[in-house]
């Protein structure tokens, strides 16, 4: 893994860069031309109605659409200088310096613990002492180390719904991973649980650059720094978040937040 | 007016009530399963359990006139009543011809040695009167199966001898019986065990060895050894033979039985409730333990309960690893189109091939072909006596894993495909390969699916019978596929099996009659044995739902 030396607070502003690109499920275009710069160390949230591609975005930083059939894609991703559609980057390097949460929880039906260092597992790391500081470390990160501190061999399934969403962002973050993306990672949970989640999110932008797919847009203008709308495949405006929740420049923007439509 | 149109909407409500016949036609049909599959586990349990119930010896009266179906009975037959059922006769009249209904009563006589036949039939309406002789044995044999007797007096080795009245008679009895039973399971280690040994090391020995003075100066040492424990074994057997009991059959034939040739021995007429029950579960735990006796007619099954157990064993270790690999490929790997459309298809087909053609199948491939060319590689100098080129268990599960493996398939693919899209993905942003997914979060997550493929395969597997017949059943196996000797599994024995036993008594028996309850006997075992196996693995699978249950979603 490598580490950005930086001094100031501010990241590499594009380190994630998106040059132009489209992307095809079969004869469908999802995607037209999108170019954007995604800062690092910041909470970039993408919105925009249902179908309009943010989360097929999303799902292209860390290439998990490859798992489906019929897919094309033109123009570029671009994470800290390289390509990740560079043949000699192997699919499996990318998706360790990104982690994911999704929609749905989807803790594995193994304990607490086991379900934290999977990624370490996975990247053939046994060793007792690594595996027992990252399980702290992680479910710290995730807020969730107090309340399962004493019972991390209990079934991952057996927690609330809210926690489970935690588990999952514990076992992301548990490799540290660069990227963190989130894929409408509160839709399923009550408004305490949601709130937890949120200020997760402030917290771990110190560490990581985050991409945050959400329909909600009080969410977005909670925890992020830039938000990018998104209509029917094209990206319409990227800005600071304020700026396009008070000040939009496009109409659609505006119509979309004022909740005019979608 | 009114009236009527109450009455209309009332007709049309009962006509269109939401789908009644429906459910009746549905729970018919349900009924009706149950019913045949009832019907069918009661004529076997009916049939079957009273096999072990010992029932009491009747003496049966012959009206004057009438001729007795034994020879030299008199008017007299004793035996057991098997079962009572019509007839219909022509008999001539003078009306002319017309049908008439007798009862005819089926009696079990025993003393083949005597009777020819162990059974007998007589018109009901031949018979003058029943009695039940109180000073009556049972007595099970060696040979010629069960006799019923009136003891006269016990020859001892010693040329003593004590007469029936005496009150040491019984408890003489039975001492000689136990000590018969121990010397037999001794005769029994020797000649199987021991000896057993010695040939099999001297066969290797001489196809080995090849006339190398040391093979032969071993072979001559081992002769030695075979003919000191020969000698023991024939000594034995004349002890076995040296006492004996006097007795006289039903019709005053006076016989004499070695203690040897006695299995065992009972007064059915004098036995309390109690003393039955206690013989009802002797009896079934000796049928359940002994080796079969007399073209398996009498005795026990249990080395058919090995076998079948041990074949099951087998073809569920090979068939669980080729189905579920199969199925990885099929459902994970392998781009779904038209090719693996077909091979799906081709899978689901294969399961309905008649299971006679798997058997020659195996024949042809698995002896001929595989066998044939492991002897030729490993065991060239038995040859020409086969040792994996002829049928036998490894091939009977094998021929067995290949007709059930669409089942396994089917049940695992489905099971892999119902793991939720989101486990994988998951597991896939974690940074694991495919292969780790399928391995650590895929397998372990279908586990019980794929149980339930195994389970059905057992079923199918378990009582399959007709490619058996090609591949390795017989009908009586020397020894076991795993026993004390050295490398203690025997893989390329023939065995014996319960499905092909239940044949083989039904239809090839020579005395069927004699051999009817034991049919029934053995079906409820190999019910039974299917439901054990079955149990045991739902309760594997639900340990495993229990542990890999796949959340609240």
């Amino acid at each position: 893994m490598e580490t950005t030396v930086n001094t100031t607070t501010e990241g590499r502003p594009d380190f994630i860069s998106i040059r132009d690109f489209s992307f095809f499920y079969g004869k469908k275009q999802a995607l037209f031309d999108i170019s954007l710069d995604i800062p690092e160390r910041q909470v970039t949230a993408f919105i925009g109605p249902s179908g309009c591609g943010k989360s097929t975005l999303l799902r292209n930083l860390n290439r998990m659409n490859d798992l489906i059939d019929g897919i094309r894609h033109s123009g570029d991703i671009v994470v800290n200088g390289r390509s990740i559609y560079d043949p000699h980057i192997e699919v499996i390097s990318l998706r360790k310096r990104v982690g994911m949460v999704f929609q749905k929880s989807n803790p594995f039906p193994k304990s607490i613990y086991e379900n934290v260092v999977y990624p370490l597992r996975v990247s053939g790391q046994n060793k007792k002492s690594v595996l027992d500081e990252t399980v702290e470390r992680s479910l710290q990160g995730a807020a969730l180390w107090d309340e399962v501190k004493d019972r991390l061999h209990e079934s991952g399934l057996s927690l609330s719904g809210g926690q489970m969403q935690r588990l999952c962002i514990a076992r992301a973050i548990a490799n540290r991973p660069e990227i963190l993306l989130m894929d409408e990672p509160c839709s399923a949970l009550d408004p305490i649980a949601t709130v937890k989640v949120e200020e997760l999110i402030r917290e771990l932008k110190q560490e990581f650059t985050i991409v945050i797919v959400t329909h909600n847009m009080q969410q977005a203008t909670r925890c992020s720094d830039r938000t990018a709308f998104f209509y029917l495949g094209k990206l319409v405006e990227f800005d600071e978040t304020p700026k396009i929740f008070s000040n939009p420049a496009q109409k659609q923007t505006e119509d979309y937040i004022t909740g005019r439509f979608g | 007016m009114r009236d009527s149109d109450t009455k209309d909407l009332e007709l049309t409500r009962t006509l269109a009530a939401p789908g009644e016949p429906f459910v009746w036609l549905t729970a018919m049909g349900l009924a009706l399963g149950l019913i045949m599959v009832v019907g069918l586990l009661g004529v076997i349990v009916a049939n079957g359990l009273p096999v072990f119930w010992p029932s009491k010896i009747v003496e049966v009266h012959l009206k004057p006139g009438v001729k007795n179906p034994l020879p030299n009975s008199g008017d007299t037959l004793t035996g057991e009543l098997v079962q009572t059922r019509e007839k219909r006769i022509p008999v001539l009249s003078a009306t002319g011809d017309k049908i008439e209904d007798q009862t005819e009563i089926q009696i079990f006589v025993g003393n083949k040695d005597v009777n020819g036949s162990g059974f007998a039939f007589l018109n009901n309406t031949d018979i003058a009167s029943l009695s039940e002789p109180r000073g009556i044995y049972r007595l099970e044999r060696m040979e010629y199966g069960i006799a019923f007797a009136y003891p006269k007096s016990l020859q001892l080795a010693d040329g003593t001898s004590v007469p029936a009245n005496s009150p040491a008679f019984t408890q003489t009895l039975a001492r000689l019986d136990a000590e018969s039973a121990a010397r037999r399971s001794e005769i029994e280690k020797i000649e199987k065990h021991d000896i057993g040994a010695i040939n099999s090391r001297i066969t290797q020995l001489r196809a080995k060895g090849k006339g190398s003075p040391e093979s032969l100066k071993e072979i001559a040492a081992l002769d030695a050894d075979y003919q000191l424990l020969a000698a023991k074994a024939r000594e034995l057997r004349a002890i076995q033979a040296a006492a004996a009991l006097i007795y006289t059959t039903p019709n005053g034939i006076e016989r004499r039985l070695p203690v040897g040739e006695l299995v065992a021995f009972n007064l059915p007429n004098t036995l309390d409730f109690t003393q039955k029950l206690g013989l009802f579960f002797h009896n079934i735990w000796n049928f359940l333990s002994l080796d079969p006796r007399e073209a398996n007619t009498e005795g026990g099954i249990f080395p058919a309960i090995f076998g079948t157990f041990v074949m099951t064993l087998l073809m569920s270790l090979a068939v669980v690893p080729f189905g579920v690999v199969a199925a990885i490929y099929l459902r994970e790997y392998a781009r779904q189109g038209l090719a693996v459309r077909a091979v799906r298809i081709a899978v689901n087909n294969l399961a309905g091939v008649p299971s006679i053609v798997f058997g020659v199948f195996g024949l042809g491939f698995f002896v001929y072909f595989v066998g044939a060319s492991i002897d030729s590689t490993f065991f060239g100098e038995y040859l020409p006596t086969p040792t994996f080129g002829t049928g036998g268990i490894l091939w009977a599960a094998a021929t067995l894993a290949l007709m059930t493996v669409p089942v396994v398939i089917v049940a695992t693919e489905e099971a892999l495909a119902a793991v939720p899209r989101g486990m994988r993905e998951g597991s896939l942003s974690c940074g694991a390969s495919k292969w780790q997914t399928i391995q650590r979060i895929i397998l372990p997550a279908s586990l019980p699916g794929i149980l339930t493929g195994l389970i059905l395969a057992m079923a199918r597997g378990a009582g399959e019978v007709a490619p058996l017949m090609l591949v390795g059943v017989v009908k009586l196996a020397p020894s076991l596929p795993i026993d004390g000797a050295f490398p203690f599994v025997h893989l390329e024995r023939k065995f014996m099996h319960l499905g092909f036993h239940i044949y083989d008594l039904g239809f090839q028996s020579p005395d069927s009659e004699a051999a009817k309850p034991m049919v029934f006997a053995t079906t409820l075992l190999l019910i039974l044995l299917v439901v054990v196996l079955n149990l045991a693995a739902i309760l594997i699978r639900e340990k495993l739902r229990k542990r890999y249950a796949t959340g609240a979603f």
